[in-house]
């Protein structure tokens, strides 16, 4: 049978048919377009965001480049602005968040997922949930008057006798400093990588596990030689998560870690986080440097959580799927 | 794995070792939220009486008064937040879950994903140039903004799991007998999810009514009532904020007091939104 | 749709309520004893942000105000003299406050020429959380400038007990506290430790916000005063107010004429009457000559446009900063401030008379 090319095959079509495009009717489309309108505002905050801050830190980026990152001098009076203190202090204490939240979190999601008596999950887990619903000015009242003197009176002149060799744990003890800080952070961010790897871990395949039970492991053996190996990108992911979580905590942070801008070693000693500068002298930064310094501060900020959020999830899809409603 | 009975042994101490030190991470994990929920209702019941939620705050340095205006404050702001992050996060929300096998969609999911993460300050950064730069005052309306901006992932995201949880059976019933397909979308499926998504809007709302930064430069503070949404206006966190770096023992009560009232809305409206899902959600 | 149209109901009424302006009702609650005075009957708001130097004063102020005119009310949030001369600056507030001078560069930036207006004097003190001291701690400007430089860091440093022979000074280290906001109070303190060391004016400087050598940061006096009480052997500057309301000591300073001064209002004035006021309304009073003055003192201002935009609100705050300048004045000792000289007060008037509103003086 020849195929003539001189007939069309398709019914001919309404100028409306024709318009109307994929959809049936005119509500249809409607709400098409109204629903794409609304979801694509989202891309469109997003990228106003860092737009207005890039426009925001223009002046300074201007003015001190690159050195903005590696120049430690933030003096107002003179007006020399340099963010490395403010990337140190975020760093740091993320990073002593992380190493006293990591194994912790990692204890709970292995407990409420292979340990744990079927009946207590549901509980523990909404306890341990319970942490993230604290909102952060509570825990920074908290970190005030009820951890600062704890460390101030008891951990702090315990560390300096047993480990004061180490430069980590010397200096004066205020209570208040990087270790608060760290503290306080990993309260918060454990929830986070907890229930991120409770998920990951929850998505090892059942095959897996049972393979191990069968050739005689013990309940940690299972743990260790299936699901780990398995759920190990997912764990980094969820750890990063957690990470980006930290770098971007401002009130309990700025109620504990001290401020100010000093790049030091010990642990006891005051620091100053990118969040925390902003929250402290955004409102009364006089001068059109000191803000658009400020504005560049925040666009860093913005643009690292930014970054580890992306490679988190991009970690944490390989394994298994996050938790629902998208909050973390 | 080596099966001897003497590994059997030394395997068997390691598995129990692990597992005690797993429960002690856990408990360790939960020290810190019974001595904060300790501190705050120890120290702020007593803070708490009738003056506290219907009066101003005195002159510095003298004691009484109380939070009135942070309370309403704080339901205002939550009040703004939903008005304006709600309705669009719903509705993007259903884009997704209706269309959201495109490019476009993909891109909208991760915007979704990628704002949630978001340092909450930036967000208040951004709002004050935005609103407050350009009205020329703080104001609550500024504050509700900024914190729907914050709401807005949340909400997407839920609405977009929920209805993709409903039974395709019921939109080709509606369509089947001859229902347009925005109205099945809208009428049913939508109402059908509603109770889930009534839930995710709860826990959005409690992680929005403690949060701090982004008020800083939008809705200001207040010592006096604020009229209309024009002002700037007190809140509750704003509030424990200023209170507990001030030498004043009174503000530190009322600061207690303040997160007592606040742990307890976020707490209620967590253990609410556990409750109502329970039989929905497969539990972990 | 989702909600039965009942639940929609009264969730916007609720909201609606929440929402209403409901100025008179609520002005009443809040002052039970309104004494029936007011000329306006319209309710106007106005909103000012600055110094936390001047907060206990202008707090209790805008409570007497409100309570004499029930339908103006004064919001002031302290969140610094930095934050007072950038929003005025940028029109967010109705008024400003500060107590450190504008700078030229700043009254550039503004839409409009910017008054300074003196509303009371206050001082800077030094006070401290030492258990050990019985008696007030014994300073003098080199040895504070050394503390605060970081050279001497500890109590019971030899140049400390030099000036405190009967004091039991503990071995422990100093913990100094300082402002991290944009402070008026630290601008009068810097002005004061750049006067009397030249190490310090060389390597540190004056200003709202300084790179300070050491210490721990906090926010507003209000923040510096909590740390003071909270944290031991730490020492603070702060607006004499804080530290009285706070029941902290305060330290003797030995001031020019080489006395040793504890701050008291005698001591305030004594400082400002040595120090004539120029016509633009400001001028610093730090390490005055005076035999009986107290060296770290300074006057604090509020900043008005000299047109207002709004004649309702120019009109308020013009005749609201006449009040301050007279029947204002009495709450100033109470409250650990000193009244203004009788020789200022009338400077004021004159440059009060000359607010407007587009053009139409005001008062």
């Amino acid at each position: 049978m020849t195929v003539r090319s001189d007939v069309s095959l398709s019914r001919p079509r309404s100028k409306l048919q024709l318009a109307l495009g994929r959809e049936a009717n005119l509500g249809d489309l409607a709400f098409r377009r109204i629903t794409a309108l609304f979801a694509g505002a989202m891309i469109v905050l997003l990228v106003w965001m860092a737009v207005e801050m890039a426009m925001a830190s223009k002046l300074s980026f201007a003015a001190f480049g690159l050195g903005f990152i590696t120049s430690t001098d933030w003096d107002p009076v003179r007006e020399q602005f340099g963010g490395l203190p403010f990337v140190f202090g975020t760093i740091v204490s993320s990073l002593v968040a992380l190493l006293i939240a990591v194994p912790i979190s990692l204890g709970i999601a292995i407990y409420l997922s292979e340990l744990a008596h079927p009946r207590l999950r549901t509980p523990m887990g909404f306890l341990v949930e319970l942490l993230a619903a604290v909102p952060s000015v509570v825990y920074g009242l908290w970190g005030v008057f009820a951890l600062a003197p704890w460390l101030r009176e008891t951990v702090e002149p315990l560390l300096a006798k047993t480990l004061g060799f180490l430069p980590f744990f010397q200096g004066p003890q205020r209570g208040f400093g990087m270790l608060a800080g760290g503290i306080i952070l990993a309260i918060m961010i454990t929830p986070t990588i907890s229930s991120v790897s409770r998920e990951v871990m929850r998505a090892v395949p059942a095959a897996l596990r049972e393979g191990a039970i069968g050739l005689g492991a013990t309940r940690w053996e299972v743990v260790r030689v299936a699901v780990l190996p398995y759920a190990k990108s997912g764990l980094v992911g969820a750890t990063i998560l957690g990470l980006g979580r930290a770098l971007g905590e401002t009130m309990a942070i700025t109620m504990v870690i001290g401020n100010r801008a000093e790049i030091s070693a010990s642990l006891f000693a005051p620091s100053y986080t990118m969040a925390s500068v902003i929250a402290n002298e955004f409102t009364e930064a006089t001068g059109q440097l000191y803000l658009s310094a400020l504005a560049e501060v925040g666009l860093l900020l913005f643009a690292v959580t930014v970054v580890l959020n992306i490679f988190a999830r991009l970690l944490v899809w390989r394994v298994g799927k996050l938790p629902e409603g998208g909050q973390l | 794995m080596n099966l001897g009975s003497a590994t059997y042994w030394r395997r068997h101490l390691i598995d129990r070792v692990v597992r005690w030190l797993c429960v002690l991470g856990t408990l360790v994990a939960l020290v810190p939220l019974a001595s904060v929920l300790y501190y705050v209702v120890v120290r702020g019941v007593g803070g708490l009486n009738l003056e506290f939620f219907t009066e101003l705050p005195k002159p510095v340095g003298e004691s009484g008064g109380g939070m009135g205006n942070a309370v309403v404050g704080t339901l205002k702001l939550v009040g703004l937040a939903c008005l304006f992050g709600i309705p669009p996060g719903i509705l993007a929300g259903v884009y997704l879950a209706e269309f959201g096998h495109s490019q476009f969609a993909r891109l909208v999911r991760f915007s979704a994903d990628v704002m949630s993460g978001v340092p909450s300050i930036t967000v208040g950064l951004f709002v004050y140039s935005l609103v407050v730069v350009t009205t020329k005052h703080f104001s609550a309306l500024a504050g509700g903004i900024a914190l729907a901006i914050l709401m807005l992932p949340m909400v997407t995201r839920t609405t977009e799991e929920l209805l993709k949880l409903v039974p395709e059976s019921l939109r080709e019933a509606a369509l089947g007998l001859g229902v347009p397909k925005w109205r099945a979308t809208l009428r049913i499926m939508l109402r059908t999810a509603a109770p889930g998504i009534a839930v995710g809007i709860m826990l959005a709302v409690a992680r929005v009514a403690g949060e701090t930064a982004p008020l800083l430069f939008t809705a200001f503070n207040n010592r006096f009532w604020s009229s209309g949404v024009d002002e700037p206006t007190a809140s509750l966190s704003v509030n424990i904020y200023t209170n507990a770096v001030s030498p004043y023992e009174d503000w530190h009560r009322q600061a207690w007091a303040a997160a007592l009232v606040l742990l307890l809305t976020v707490l209620v409206l967590n253990v609410s939104a556990r409750f109502l899902v329970r039989n929905r959600v497969r539990v972990r | 749709m989702f909600f039965g149209r009942r639940e929609l109901l009264v969730l916007a009424a609720g909201f609606s309520l929440a929402c209403s302006k409901s100025a008179p009702a609520e002005a009443d609650k809040a002052s039970p004893n309104a004494a029936p005075v007011s000329s306006q009957a319209a309710p106007v708001a106005l909103n000012g942000a600055g110094a936390t130097f001047p907060n206990p004063l202008y707090s209790k102020w805008n409570a007497e105000y409100n309570k004499q005119f029930p339908n103006i009310r004064i919001n002031y949030q302290s969140i610094g003299s930095g934050g007072g001369i950038r929003q005025i600056i940028a029109g967010t507030v109705d008024f400003g406050a500060t107590d450190a001078p504008m700078k030229d560069d700043e009254s550039k930036q503004a839409p409009g020429k910017l008054f300074h207006i003196p509303t009371t004097i206050g001082a800077v003190v030094l006070t401290y959380n030492v258990p050990e001291l019985t008696s007030a701690l014994k300073l003098s400007p080199e040895v504070l400038a050394d503390i605060y430089l970081g050279k001497i860091k500890k109590w019971n440093d030899p140049k400390i007990v030099a000036d405190n022979a009967d004091a039991k000074l503990p071995a422990k280290d100093i913990g100094i506290s300082y402002r991290t906001d944009g402070s008026g109070t630290t601008n009068v303190f810097t002005d004061y430790l750049s006067a009397v060391s030249p190490e310090w004016k060389d390597k540190v400087g004056a200003g709202k916000s300084v790179k300070w050598p050491a210490g721990l940061g906090a926010k507003g006096n209000e923040g510096v005063t909590g740390q003071v009480k909270t944290t031991p052997y730490t020492i603070g500057y702060t607006e004499r107010a804080y530290a009285t309301q706070n029941q902290l000591p305060m330290a003797e300073l030995k001031n020019k004429a080489g006395k040793f001064i504890a701050p008291t209002t005698a001591a305030m004035s004594a400082a400002a009457e040595g120090v004539e006021m120029p016509p633009e309304l400001y001028v610093s009073l730090v390490n005055s000559a005076a035999e009986a003055a107290y060296p770290i003192t300074g006057y604090t201002y509020l900043l008005v446009y000299a047109d207002a935009k709004d004649p309702a609100k120019g009109e308020a705050i013009a005749k609201y900063l006449w009040w301050g300048l007279h029947d204002g004045q009495k709450f100033a000792e109470g409250l650990d401030y000193a009244p203004l000289p009788t020789k200022v007060v009338a400077l004021v008037e004159s440059r009060l008379k000359e607010l407007s509103a587009s053009g139409k003086k005001l008062l």
